[in-house]
């Protein structure tokens, strides 16, 4: 595992380009074969599950390191991260010994499902052998948690290289189900593709608008807008006879939503849409947290099928009777989806997501301002000239989201974050007033930049009135802004409310505590947005449909 | 004097002078070392160990900035942090100077000074008064692996019945590779970048880190250039007789190339100046304890962390608490909740003492103090007010 722990440093160390690069074609050039196919699972998210429990390992790992649990756990809170923690406290092998990641990987899949006692005297062994720096890595996969800082183009960048292709063509190869154990590497970088019937494409994905739309080149004629939907991307694919549908994550999750089988025969053979499926009741979208409930289940009952309907909002076409439409014109593509959509004629199951025309910016700005209504996150403008790219590129199809909610809440309690941050208290909970005390309402973990962190985390190391466990406990003294994409009741929480992606957005140093937000503000907000159903005139978005 | 009348309520103190505040709980009158909102006290000696407010009488243990601060009447200290002191505060008169193991009575204490291996000059502060031994030990590093690489006088056990520890690196986490592979490590880094056409820019303190990788480093890899302040502060301490390979000033280079070759040693206050544009393309490596943890080499975003430090790891600190024989431990800067209850669970009487002194956090751009900026708000101490009134407690030190 030498070759693959070097490049899992490698990769951690430095967020340059093209030392990255260096190091994944070193790794591709010499590391061996099977390796390097797991490689490509484990960072694309193929990752084995966990297969020892967190509590466990720590509990076995402290023992060996013979220290108490408490310094255990708080070591823990300064690293971060469970496997760095093991990696850093165990002594060193007895006898190190070198094996590959593709063995290491085997072995630990034999562990599945052993009893405890037979488990750990395996793992015990293990670390006997376990040289010191591959001890990050082992205990990622240990852990289930191996994932490796970079970017997908990055690494299809790299093979591509190697292989002399196309990076987007080593990207069309490697989306979609696959094992590393029933893939090789010859037929992976040959110059002919196989059998591609089963895969979805790679997602092209949206780039933020800061500013505006007016920002963009061209007119607004040369742009198209429709609704930003909060749902879960997805590529419904048509070409054996059956419906597949492929979320982002290049999960087939086809199982999850079995009424879309219903359109078999409705759409032209051989046909991939993309677009996004939502939890639409009522002629209007669902809150998303209905979604989830959907995806989380291995199957669907009638009655959350009935209790929960889901469709897809089409916005565009990858294959039309088994060609790659790819490279065709946004304009064109559009209108053959229009075709389809229509033809299928199923609204239930499927629609087309709406135009919105823009005859300037300006009506672009209005859309926007009415996004919420709609349940909508804001909203999509794609270049009519682009074809359909891969991965996260700049230039053709921008999301302009809505401002979010925000709210003035005063710090209570941190704790030491994750990641990068590690060791820095940056999990904080915020509270608001109700009459005269406190309520803590929300976490957030970010939205700070270093400095600001550097800043409260010296204020909190002067000012901690109370350790409880992780969580130091600070007098009432800043107030932050709290933004929120939005709100919901929940019994969950001790304020009753629960806040969607609340993040902080700014430090409000000039703010006195006293002046920061009241329980009954948000009260306001949340049954402002209960109330909201479609604004007149929204419902026949919907007219184009038949 | 600042705490001729202690009380045993600590609640009390904050009226006398109308900054004191004593932290450390159960602080009892008689011991020969209190807290003050100055710094450590000794109130039969009349003297201040450290202090970071200005004192008539001050008794330093090195030449870092948190711990020897301008605008002392007098400075009594070792003689190379004498001559550091003199650099860095721009004074003249009114230090004295001590060798290692010689003794100087102030008032009825005899105070000597023993070697603390953390930089040129660092000692460890014996007290002895009717019979009683307190060492306080600054910042320290106890030569566990150093041997060649220990480039100061090494760490040298003091007994006594109180021992006054830091705790920088105080959780197991924290423990030091052996430095000759860290040293391997940066000298094949080093080459890579000379491969790649990279100026390799290694970030660590001016005053102990820069010097502590010079003894370390192999100049036959290439020429070393060095920021200033480093190269001033390497002239000071080669006058003091240490051994140490001559730096070069980049601003006297045009040629990039050679640049490329260089090695250059910054002080972390450079990092995102103008004048690191020259050495463009370069690549950025820290050196500090700190670099053991992947948080903080991910959050510098420099290219390569390299675990070398002036402080003594996990281990160190646990040799040097038992090799001290001390059967009562104050722990100061760092982990001092963690390390106290550890030792405490090994059966020694531990507590913290909050301190404001910072360990290795001054080297990297985190949680440090302006440099030489005496503090002039007092702290609030949190534990003195238990139930804060909005607003009020904002008027402390409010980070800026």
């Amino acid at each position: 595992m030498k070759a693959f722990a070097e490049l899992y440093l490698a990769l951690d160390e430095t967020n340059k380009t093209n030392v990255r690069l260096e190091a994944l074609d070193l790794f591709f050039r010499t590391a061996p074969e099977q390796d390097r196919l797991w490689m490509l699972a484990l960072f694309s998210g193929r990752r084995p599950r966990r297969i020892v429990a967190a509590g466990r390992l720590s509990l076995w790992a402290a023992e060996q390191a013979g220290i108490p649990a408490w310094l255990f756990e708080e070591s823990y809170h300064i690293t971060g991260d469970l496997a760095e923690t093991v990696s850093l406290l165990l002594p060193l092998p007895d006898r190190p010994e070198e094996r590959s990641l593709s063995t290491w990987i085997t072995l630990l899949q034999s562990w599945r499902g052993l009893p405890e006692a037979s488990l750990r005297a395996q793992l015990r062994l293990a670390w006997c052998v376990l040289p010191e720096n591959e001890r990050m890595p082992f205990h990622k996969l240990l852990t289930g948690g191996m994932r490796l800082g970079v970017s997908t183009n990055l690494v299809f960048r790299a093979l591509a290289g190697v292989a002399g292709l196309d990076p987007a063509e080593i990207a069309r190869r490697l989306t979609g189900s696959w094992h590393p154990e029933d893939l090789d590497w010859e037929s992976l970088i040959a110059a002919e593709s196989g059998d591609n019937r089963h895969q979805p494409f790679p997602f092209y994905l949206a780039t933020s608008l800061e500013a505006g739309p007016e920002e963009l080149p061209g007119a607004p004629s040369d742009w198209f807008a429709e609704w930003k939907w909060d749902g879960i991307r997805a590529q419904l694919l048509y070409r054996t006879g059956s419906v597949q549908l492929w979320s982002r994550g290049e999960d087939l999750i086809t199982a999850s939503f079995p009424e879309f089988a219903l359109l078999a025969g409705r759409l032209p053979e051989r046909t991939v849409l993309d677009g996004e499926l939502v939890a639409f009741k009522d002629g209007k979208p669902m809150d998303f947290q209905e979604l989830q409930a959907r995806l989380g289940r291995k199957s669907a009952s009638r009655s959350l099928i009935r209790r929960i309907p889901v469709l897809l909002m089409a916005y565009d076409l990858l294959e039309y009777e088994g060609e790659d439409w790819r490279q065709k014109p946004f304009r064109q593509r559009r209108a053959d989806l229009e075709g389809i959509v229509a033809a299928a004629n199923m609204p239930s199951l499927l629609r087309i997501s709406p135009a919105l025309a823009c005859n300037d910016w300006a009506a672009a700005h209005e859309w926007r301002g009415k996004s919420r209504d709609q349940g909508s996150e804001g909203l999509m403008i794609k270049r009519m000239e682009s074809p359909y790219g891969a991965g996260r590129r700049r230039g053709d199809w921008f999301k302009w989201k809505v401002d979010p909610y925000t709210v003035d809440a005063v710090l209570m309690y941190a704790q030491r974050g994750h990641g990068r941050r590690a060791g820095l208290y940056t999990d904080f909970t915020f509270g608001i007033w109700r009459g005269q005390e406190l309520l803590p309402f929300t976490k957030a973990y970010s939205g700070l930049n270093d400095a600001e962190v550097r800043d409260v985390n010296n204020w909190i190391k002067l000012n901690t009135l109370e350790r409880k466990g992780p969580v130091v406990i600070l007098p009432p003294v800043h107030v932050f802004e709290i933004a929120f994409e939005g709100i919901a009741r929940s019994s969950r929480h001790r304020s009753g409310i629960a806040l969607r992606f609340p993040r902080i957005y700014r430090w409000r140093r000039d703010k006195p505590v006293q002046e920061a937000d009241r329980l009954e503000e948000l009260e306001k907000l949340l049954s402002q947005v209960a109330r909201k159903a479609p604004q007149p005139g929204t419902g026949d978005l919907f007219k184009d449909l038949p | 004097m600042a705490g001729k009348k202690l009380h045993k309520d600590n609640r009390h103190l904050s009226s006398l002078h109308g900054c004191l505040h004593l932290v450390a709980a159960n602080f009892e009158p008689v011991d020969l070392l209190t807290l003050t909102s100055s710094g450590l006290y000794c109130k039969a000696g009349d003297f201040y160990l450290d202090p970071w407010k200005p004192v008539v009488r001050a008794v330093i243990t090195h030449g870092h900035s948190d711990h020897a601060r301008a605008g002392h009447k007098a400075y009594l200290t070792h003689r190379e942090t004498a001559a550091i002191i003199r650099h860095r505060l721009g004074i003249n008169s009114g230090i004295s100077s001590l060798e290692y193991g010689k003794v100087i009575r102030l008032g009825p204490v005899k105070v000597s000074l023993y070697p603390a291996g953390h930089i040129p000059g660092s000692s460890q502060i014996l007290l002895e008064h009717r019979g009683d031994r307190w060492v306080f030990s600054g910042d320290y590093h106890t030569s566990g692996f150093s041997g060649s690489h220990g480039f100061c006088t090494p760490f040298e056990s003091v007994p006594c019945r109180v021992f006054v520890t830091e705790s920088t690196f105080g959780l197991p986490v924290y423990r030091w590779p052996n430095p000759s592979s860290e040293f391997d490590a940066i000298q094949r880094w080093w080459a890579d970048n000379q491969k790649s056409g990279r100026c390799s820019v290694l970030v660590g303190y001016s005053l102990g880190k820069a010097q502590r990788l010079l003894h370390g480093l192999d100049p036959v890899q290439g020429p070393l250039f060095a920021h200033g302040a480093v190269r001033n502060m390497t002239d000071v301490i080669r006058k003091l007789g240490y051994e140490l390979p001559d730096l070069l000033s980049p601003e006297d280079l045009v040629n990039r190339k050679v640049l490329q070759q260089g090695l250059v040693l910054v002080p972390p206050s450079a990092i995102d100046s103008p004048w690191m544009k020259r050495f463009e393309p370069f690549s950025l490596a820290f050196a500090s304890g700190w670099m053991r943890i992947r948080g903080p080499r991910r959050r510098h975003a420099a290219d390569r962390g390299f675990v070398l430090s002036d402080h003594a790891d996990w281990d160190g600190l646990n040799a040097a608490v038992d090799a001290s024989g001390a059967e009562r431990v104050l722990v100061t800067h760092g982990f001092a909740d963690t390390f106290s209850r550890w030792l405490k669970e090994k059966g020694l009487d531990a507590e913290p003492l909050q301190t404001l002194f910072e360990g290795e956090s001054g080297e990297i751009r985190e949680g440090s103090l302006p440099e030489d900026d005496p503090l002039t708000e007092p702290i609030p101490d949190p534990r003195l007010s238990k139930e804060p009134t909005p607003g009020e407690k904002g008027k402390g030190k409010r980070p800026s």
